[in-house]
């Protein structure tokens, strides 16, 4: 892979939040890479990071409690970290933007759905005038599959599904190079996310945009996405294209998940659950942080810490097994 | 192996901590409501042992040595009639201390239980009951502290009498407030489907979850009732003299002001430090309550 | 007459243990500003004893009403609920009291459905000490710390607070304090939607190994279908209000005959670069329930509709083995 076609890598990134009662971890050196025109899917449970991880790469970390600790978030060859807050505006919504879970409120109620769409393409473009900018809005929807004469309408009269097109539309209106989605169809229904999803599909096709789909639906990833990582406890424990991911499963943890999601399409006599919980991010056990819920665990995991090794090209894995395995 | 590594996070959960305990730990944490609570300890210290650390009588007049300024025999200096300040006003907390505490029982009381009636009966009866207090409300409350005590007469029963009744609306809307949300709460639904009776409901769900705004409405009123007894002393239609009470030393001073300030001066300070520590504690305590706030 | 089919299923059923619920007709109306709401209108099923019925739908369906009317913390507009034979809905206060012991709800969101304020210790005595059935202390406490180890629950959570407690736990919490009266049926609501995956499992084994252990009869309402599917002996689908199609669940899954139905089950993403399925995209939104048109509900999203699916409301119909569809479309 060239340099050239990465568009967005990310390097070491570990991000604390510094409480009174102690310091989660969050993320804790985590790296990836997106090349462009591709998705990838970013897979895990509540409180694995993976939030935390795009709002560090859009640096809207609420800070304090959020510290980035350490790394490197290049956006087209240039770090963002090293970015000032104004050229991060710049950045922001113009080329890198973000959708985000709950359609309800993320709109802001008193503004029609037209002028919003707008205002941020006026922001981005101040050149533009406002009647092209509003024909501009208007094409947006057309997109989007809502008609243009609801331009004037507020977001109270839209349903869930209209409002995510309105944002997927707001999102695109300055043709980002990255649309960073937080589960964007979570709080909708299916027949209604089934449509969603072949919109972001078709408009990914068309615009050629990279995406970065935050998801705990492995059903969404299969979908939409070309790369797959997962996520648990602030760390990426598996990363591979989603061929390498969905049969060749290598984590113990992205194994798990697997097997404990009922599919609709082959009969499970018993689901296999993933045993205990969570860990509580402010206090991480040692070693492998998934070594108190693996199957597979042994004494060696309670205390080392598993490097990223690749399995095979492409597919990175943070496991202790397979680094002895390899070893051998 | 394994195992115990997830059983020894989950005995973090396990001590049995109760509400209150845990109310306390976060209000500790909070220094302003330390503060404020310390000044209130300070401000109830005095009125309880006012008859012990005084050093005078606070009606024994001493005409030839009025308009004192504060000195190592009068701290606070001496007013008009050569009384000694400083214990005046601590005899004076005695009243506003008992002032804003049953002025706020009062309101608190009745509030509460209209708020109640209005919010779980609803129709017709909460039109009624919340029409009147909004009309209560309308009215400012100075001028209805002073048409109430117009019509039952002065003295320290009637003030406290007339800033309960001013401030019940206040409590009633926040009673009825709370209510409605927590009765459609899903845990009211799901004790409804165990089986408990509406009363059931009401005492064991639906009080201990609406007192914690009650409390914080409760603190912050006190301040103002002190204040409002203050005021109305000091127009005259409160504590009638000598009774040493802060707004109606205010009142008198005030003639003096050019000459010893000092007259005014302390009684103000007395009445801000009040008002002041129950704003605190009120506020620290409303952060405690807040079980979102959790740390 | 699709109550009559009704019947007839029920008949045919009674050798698996017999009926336990059976709900004919119902309907909730709820009165708004622009007009009478429909959230239930005039749905008819019947659960035989053992078994689990899932209700399927999409948000604002009726299926979480259908739940809460079954245990009449809504109060239906009309029909009959027969719990055992007997009409809940002529209960009185006490007899409803009574009732309640052997029908019990698990909400969706366990959080909401706790009091923050008790601990888990209290929430789960709480239904024993409303129906006054341990007045001894001691026997209350033994009941609730064995009701907490059938849930999974470990003795030493009894006083900690909901707040405290991760989403799995709770939800432990809300069974155990369902299956505190013993009762025979449980309606649940969403009760694994607001969990992640790995919890979810947990728990749904759990309500799997509750059932065959006092041999539970569960109403499982869900927008999941895959975990519908795994749990479920028979499947409802329901739209705006109306049960749309009902079947046994592999049947379900393998015929689907109602559009609506097809429609749902393409729409799922499946876990898996292993299968490909056609999806059928449904054009446009739910419509609102609020004085409904005539004619089929789907009508305006069906990509068969005729005229007389405008006008005529299409009944259930038997299409053999216990598979009942509601479409003019579809012949027996």
């Amino acid at each position: 892979m060239s340099e050239k076609s990465k568009l967005l890598e990310i390097r070491d990134l570990t991000v604390h939040y510094v409480t009174v009662d102690g310091t989660v971890h969050a993320v804790e050196d985590l790296s990836l890479e997106l090349e462009e025109g591709k998705t990838l899917g970013l897979v895990g449970e509540t409180g694995a990071g993976k939030t935390t991880t795009v709002k560090a790469v859009m640096q809207i970390l609420p800070d304090p409690p959020a510290k980035i600790i350490q790394g490197e978030i290049s956006f087209m060859g240039e770090d963002l970290l090293k970015k000032s807050k104004k050229a991060m505006r710049k950045i922001r919504g113009k080329q890198i933007s973000m959708i985000f879970q709950d359609p309800m409120t993320s709109l802001n109620p008193v503004m029609t759905v037209g002028d919003q769409i707008m205002e941020v393409i006026r922001l981005h473009d101040k050149k533009l005038s406002r009647k092209d900018a509003w024909i501009k809005a208007c094409e947006m929807l057309e997109l989007v599959g809502i008609k243009s004469d609801r331009a004037t309408d507020y977001p109270h009269q839209f349903s869930g599904g209209m409002k995510q097109r309105v944002i997927i539309a707001m999102a695109l209106a300055c043709n980002p190079k990255l649309l960073i989605a937080d589960e964007p169809t979570t709080a909708l229904d299916v027949t209604i996310q089934a449509q969603v999803l072949e919109l972001m599909r078709k408009l990914k096709a068309q615009y050629q945009t990279s995406m970065i789909m935050i998801t705990h639906d492995l059903g969404i990833v299969a979908e939409i996405c070309d790369y797959v990582a997962v996520m648990y406890a602030g760390e990426i424990v598996e990363y591979g294209n989603k061929e390498q991911l969905f049969h060749r499963p290598s984590h113990p943890y992205t194994k798990g998940l697997f097997a404990c999601i009922p599919n609709l399409m082959e009969e499970e006599m018993k689901l296999v659950p993933i045993e205990g919980l969570t860990p509580d991010p402010a206090k991480l056990p040692q070693g492998c942080r998934f070594h108190p819920r693996c199957p597979y665990a042994s004494e060696h995991c309670q205390q080392k810490r598993p490097k990223t090794i690749e399995t095979e090209p492409g597919h990175f894995v943070k496991c202790l097994l397979i680094e002895g395995r390899e070893k051998e | 192996m394994q195992k115990e590594m997830i059983l020894e996070q989950e005995e973090i959960i396990v001590k049995k901590r109760s509400q209150v305990k845990e109310v306390w730990r976060r209000f500790r944490r909070n220094r302003q409501a330390m503060v404020g609570m310390v000044m209130l300890l300070i401000l109830i210290f005095a009125a309880i042992f006012a008859g012990v650390i005084a050093p005078y009588d606070p009606l024994q007049q001493d005409i030839i040595n009025r308009l004192q300024p504060p000195s190592a025999a009068h701290i606070f200096g001496t007013d008009e009639l050569g009384r000694d300040i400083f214990s005046r006003i601590l005899y004076g907390s005695r009243i506003s201390l008992t002032v804003g505490l049953i002025a706020v029982s009062i309101s608190s009381v009745v509030g509460c239980a209209l708020g109640a009636i209005a919010g779980y009966y609803g129709g017709v009866l909460d039109n009624v009951i919340m029409r009147c207090a909004d009309v209560l409300m309308a009215i400012p409350s100075i001028l209805l502290n002073i048409s109430i005590v117009a019509a039952l007469g002065t003295g320290l029963q009637n003030v406290m009498i007339a800033i309960g009744i001013s401030s019940v609306p206040a409590y009633c809307r926040i009673m009825r407030a709370s209510l409605l949300s927590l009765k459609d709460q899903e845990f009211v639904d799901a004790s409804r489907a165990a089986g408990a009776s509406d009363p059931y409901i009401i005492i064991h769900h639906i009080l201990p979850n609406s007192l914690a705004p009650l409390i914080v409405q409760a603190t912050l009123k006190i301040g103002g009732a002190i204040l409002s007894c203050a005021s109305m002393s000091f127009i005259g239609l409160g504590i009638v003299p000598p009774t040493p009470e802060w707004g109606a030393m205010l009142s008198t001073g005030r003639d003096f002001l050019r000459d010893a300030p000092h007259l005014t001066a302390f009684p103000g300070i007395a009445i801000m430090f009040a008002v002041f520590a129950m704003n605190l504690m009120g506020d620290g305590l409303r952060d405690a309550l807040d079980p979102k706030l959790k740390n | 007459m699709s109550k009559a089919d009704m019947k007839n299923q029920t008949v045919s059923g009674e050798a698996n243990g017999g009926t336990i619920l059976e709900v004919r007709g119902l309907k909730k109306y709820f009165p708004t500003k622009r007009g009478l709401l429909h959230a239930v209108d005039d749905v008819n099923f019947s659960i035989e004893k053992g078994k689990t019925m899932g209700l399927v739908g999409e948000s604002g369906c009726g299926k979480s009403t259908v739940g809460r009317l079954l245990l009449r913390l809504t109060e239906a507009t009309e029909g009959e609920i027969l719990f055992y034979g007997e009409d809940l809905r002529k209960l009185d206060k006490t007899a409803m009291r009574h009732a309640r012991r052997k029908i019990q709800i698990v909400f969706q969101d366990p959080y909401a459905s706790l009091d923050g304020r008790k601990s888990v210790f209290e929430s789960i005595a709480e239904p024993l000490k409303v129906q006054k059935l341990y007045p001894d202390k001691k026997e209350l406490e033994e009941k609730v710390y064995e009701l907490m180890a059938t849930a999974g629950l470990a003795k030493r959570l009894a006083n900690s607070y909901p707040h405290e407690l991760d989403g799995g736990r709770r939800q432990r919490v809300g069974i155990a304090r369902a299956l505190a009266l013993n009762p025979d049926f449980l309606v649940l609501d969403e009760p694994v939607s607001a969990l992640d995956v790995s919890i979810q499992a947990q728990v749904l084994n759990l309500m799997e190994e509750l059932q065959e252990k006092f041999g539970l009869t569960y109403l499982f309402i869900s927008h999941d279908l895959s975990v519908v599917k795994h749990i479920s002996d028979t499947i409802a689908v329901m739209y705006l209000g109306k049960i749309v199609e009902t079947a046994e669940c592999r049947d379900l899954f393998s015929r689907p005959l109602h559009p609506y139905t097809q429609a749902l089950l393409s729409a799922v993403p499946i876990p898996s670069i292993d299968y490909h399925v056609e999806r059928i995209v449904l054009e446009g939104d739910v419509p609102s329930p609020i004085n409904p048109e005539p004619g089929c509900r789907f009508a305006g999203r069906c990509r068969f509709c005729e005229e007389r699916c405008h006008k005529e409301m299409p009944e259930l119909k038997d299409m053999g083995n216990g598979h009942f569809v509601a479409c003019h479309l579809v012949n027996g």
